[in-house]
């Protein structure tokens, strides 16, 4: 067992943290890198990028959206409870170096707990790092001062306006951009916000750097579950990403492998709201 | 066939008369909608009547037969003497896992191939493999476990990278010699592809578990969700971990997929893929466990060898209202064994052979709706003599399908090989080994399996399995 060590609900309790105690994973993880859970006897295996990993403590720290039945059964588990098995660190690492210009972070959504400890360490890299993060309202912004605290410059947006600039953060960037060199854009977030990310950057020859999510079962390359076209050749998230060229990535066929269960999820979520109701 | 007596005192000449014991089995049309095992064993008498077959010959071609080498004679006559139990130990003596191989060794190519009761015309060879399969049920059944006398600790601790075929049989054999073997898995259950690739309904997976505990039973620890090259490394565990040796059996985990358009179609999946939904992750049983599977009505299988029939007997069993195999060489070229064939010919399995997919085509979701396939016929003969399936003009056929599963093969899985300096690999990314020890280029450092060999089968990882556990030991008594 993985013990949960401490939770915390934000939105209202749609957004769920998770800090669980796991030091094989901690001592080894990397910005970028991702686990497998499992909650339980009869639970599939769930992706989630590290939001946070604490050397010392050996804990490491996933948020999520609560939107399906794997994710009510994580979001079930109180401290001093644990998930069956955890398995990582997985996938490749980001690539950190100190760029020749300007590193915009962009990102939205809970996927701002996967672009966090990438902004940390570009802005520990000594970049100057302009981030840019998005919410559908105030209440759903997540790791606000935590992202402000690695940041060099720091825009919020929100898609009702009831925080910060009021719409998307692709608008912001474009500001940005028109003002200063960047160097390279790291976009995180929903498949079509990265996808719109990348087609504008790709208009200014900026290089993007995005993280998929693509549907996974073992994530070390086994069952290509995962694949994804990356300037037309199939290519694995789980060992060749989660990181791609964002202007390489065909995100339509994305969107559309990420629908593949959407019936199934439906079905197990109702299931298992009808019995826990 | 009857007797008067019983059928250890049937004369040299009556033993001659016994026709050859069929295997019973579950009817295709039940089997169609379980999950259950088609081989339902032999009974005890059934046993007697087939080993006794057997004619004791002095130099036996089977054992040879046998990568594992097992006295194949001597458990036979003891099957037929009624010492079950000395049966199983002759049996143990030489491989950890006889319910395994009974079931999934390709014997018509081994052992029995070589059988001399199967060189006379007309006459079957003595049917090793189910023989093998019932002595270990008998045990499993009576509770028996194999416990060897263990000799004192060696001290000495050796980490096994992956819990299939050689890495078990590693494990069991150096455990038996006294050392301390610790077996890291990448996934959350132990047995490689005996859990995640082969069917229950070939391999009942409480087998496996017992088998596992068997292992446990000897000392060896069992660590799940151990990626090695990602939670911990190779050179971490001789150095910072104190292992004195490091076997790497890690298997050829990386689906090959035909490249050709439309392959991330929806419906579209890897036998990997589907096989560990369905096998390891029992998603047949959904919603009541939460990993789904896309059932499939009609479904298209490319490739045609064992993992090819697994999948389409998957595909039955899930429900699928027609289950074609696709495949671009002909029947008699097909890599499968004949009784994989003969299983799903029985359960309705379509086989298109001299087909070539050519293109999944999908509809405006992205759905799968069909493959289109080339029409081949056999050219000249390749450098291995096998003859080459060639284009006939272009003479298509398309196959209706809203499931189509790649069963082509795997290939090196470069996860734990890329992060390992020293360890040299072949033109295809297998790691290079000796044949005959299974000692890689790196120091301390040993493998087996298909790993090194590419795709090959349970038996033959079990046998490198065994000569690198006979190596290590070696290497480990000069330290």
């Amino acid at each position: 067992m993985y013990e949960v060590v401490a939770r915390e609900e934000m939105a209202d309790g749609e957004i769920v943290s998770n800090e669980i105690l796991a030091p094989q994973i901690a001592k080894k993880a990397k910005p970028g890198q991702f686990v497998i859970m499992i909650a339980n006897e009869r639970g599939e295996r769930v992706p989630l990028t590290m939001a946070k990993v604490d050397k010392e403590k050996g804990t490491i720290t996933v948020i999520y959206m609560v939107v399906g039945k794997s994710t009510r059964l994580f979001s079930s588990i109180k401290v001093g409870e644990g998930f069956r098995d955890v398995v990582g660190p997985l996938g490749s690492p980001t690539h950190i170096e100190k760029k020749d210009g300007t590193v915009i972070c962009i990102g939205g959504g809970t996927a701002l707990a996967v672009l966090h400890p990438i902004t940390k360490a570009y802005f520990e890299a000594g970049n100057r790092v302009i981030t840019i993060v998005g919410a559908r309202t105030a209440k759903h912004l997540i790791l606000e001062d935590e992202m402000r605290a690695v940041s060099t410059e720091f825009h919020i947006c929100t898609d009702d306006g009831s925080k910060g600039y009021h719409g998307f953060g692709t608008d912001v960037m474009e500001q940005v951009i028109a003002k200063e060199k960047i160097a390279e854009v790291v976009a995180i977030g929903p498949v079509p916000m990265m996808k719109y990310t990348s087609s504008l950057t790709k208009k200014h020859g900026i290089p993007t750097v995005v993280s998929l999510n693509p549907i996974m079962i073992d994530g070390t390359g086994m069952c290509g579950g995962c694949r994804v076209t990356i300037d037309g050749k199939t290519k694995f998230a789980c060992v060749d990403g989660p990181e791609f060229d964002g202007h390489q990535v065909d995100f339509d066929g994305l969107i559309r492998r990420l629908q593949a269960y959407n019936l199934e999820e439906r079905c197990s979520d109702n299931e298992y709201c009808k019995l826990n109701d | 066939m009857e007797f008067e007596k019983e059928v250890k005192y049937l004369t040299k000449k009556e033993r001659r008369k016994i026709p050859l014991q069929h295997m019973p089995e579950m009817a295709p049309e039940i089997r169609k909608d379980c999950f259950d095992e088609v081989t339902l064993g032999y009974s005890l008498h059934e046993a007697q009547m087939e080993a006794a077959r057997c004619i004791q010959c002095k130099d036996p071609a089977c054992v040879a037969g046998c990568p594992v080498g097992i006295n194949i004679p001597k458990f036979l006559e003891e099957i037929v003497e009624g010492d079950l139990d000395s049966s199983i130990d002759t049996v143990w003596d030489k491989t950890a896992l006889p319910a395994v191989c009974g079931r999934v060794c390709p014997q018509e190519i081994q052992c029995e191939i070589v059988c001399v009761v199967g060189k006379k015309k007309g006459v079957e060879p003595v049917a090793i493999g189910n023989l093998e399969m019932f002595i270990a049920d008998w045990a499993r059944a009576s509770g028996i476990k194999n416990n060897p006398a263990i000799p004192p600790s060696t001290g000495k601790k050796i980490a096994v990278v992956g819990s299939g075929p050689a890495g078990i049989t590693v494990a069991g054999d150096l455990a038996k010699k006294g050392h301390k073997v610790t077996i890291y898995e990448a996934l959350h259950r132990a047995g490689g592809v005996l859990l995640y690739g082969i069917p229950e309904f070939r391999l009942a997976k409480d087998i496996v578990d017992y088998e596992l505990d068997a292992l446990r039973d000897l000392g060896v620890e069992i660590k799940c969700n151990q990626v090695i090259g990602r939670t911990i490394d190779i050179d971490e565990l001789l150095e910072e971990y104190g292992y004195d040796a490091v076997f790497v059996g890690v298997g050829a985990g990386l689906p090959n997929f035909l490249n050709i358009p439309g392959e991330d179609l929806n419906g579209v999946f890897s036998a990997n893929e589907y096989l560990t939904r369905a096998n390891l992750m029992k998603a047949f049983d959904f919603p009541n466990v939460d990993t789904p599977i896309i059932a499939g009505r009609k479904v298209a299988i490319l490739g045609a060898g064992n993992v090819a029939m697994d999948a389409a007997r998957t595909a039955v069993r899930l429900g699928a209202k027609s289950v074609n195999i696709v495949y671009r060489r002909t029947r008699a070229q097909s890599p499968s064994r004949h009784i994989e064939i003969h299983h799903a010919e029985e359960e309705g399995v379509n086989f298109h052979f001299l087909r070539s997919p050519i293109e999944f085509i999908g509809d405006a979701s992205g759905r799968l709706v069909g493959v289109s396939c080339q029409v081949m016929e056999l050219g000249e003969p390749d450098e291995g003599g096998r003859q080459r399936p060639i284009p006939v003009g272009d003479e298509h056929q398309y196959i209706d399908c809203d499931l189509a599963i790649i069963a082509i093969g795997t290939s090196a899985n470069p996860l734990l090989t890329n992060v390992t300096e020293g360890l040299e690999l072949n033109r295809w990314g297998n790691i290079q080994a000796d044949p005959k020890t299974g000692k890689t280029t790196k120091d301390k450092v040993w493998a087996g399996g298909d790993i090194t060999l590419g795709q090959a089968t349970v038996i033959l990882a079990m046998g490198m399995g065994r000569d690198a556990a006979t190596s290590i030991d070696e290497y480990l008594k000069t330290k």
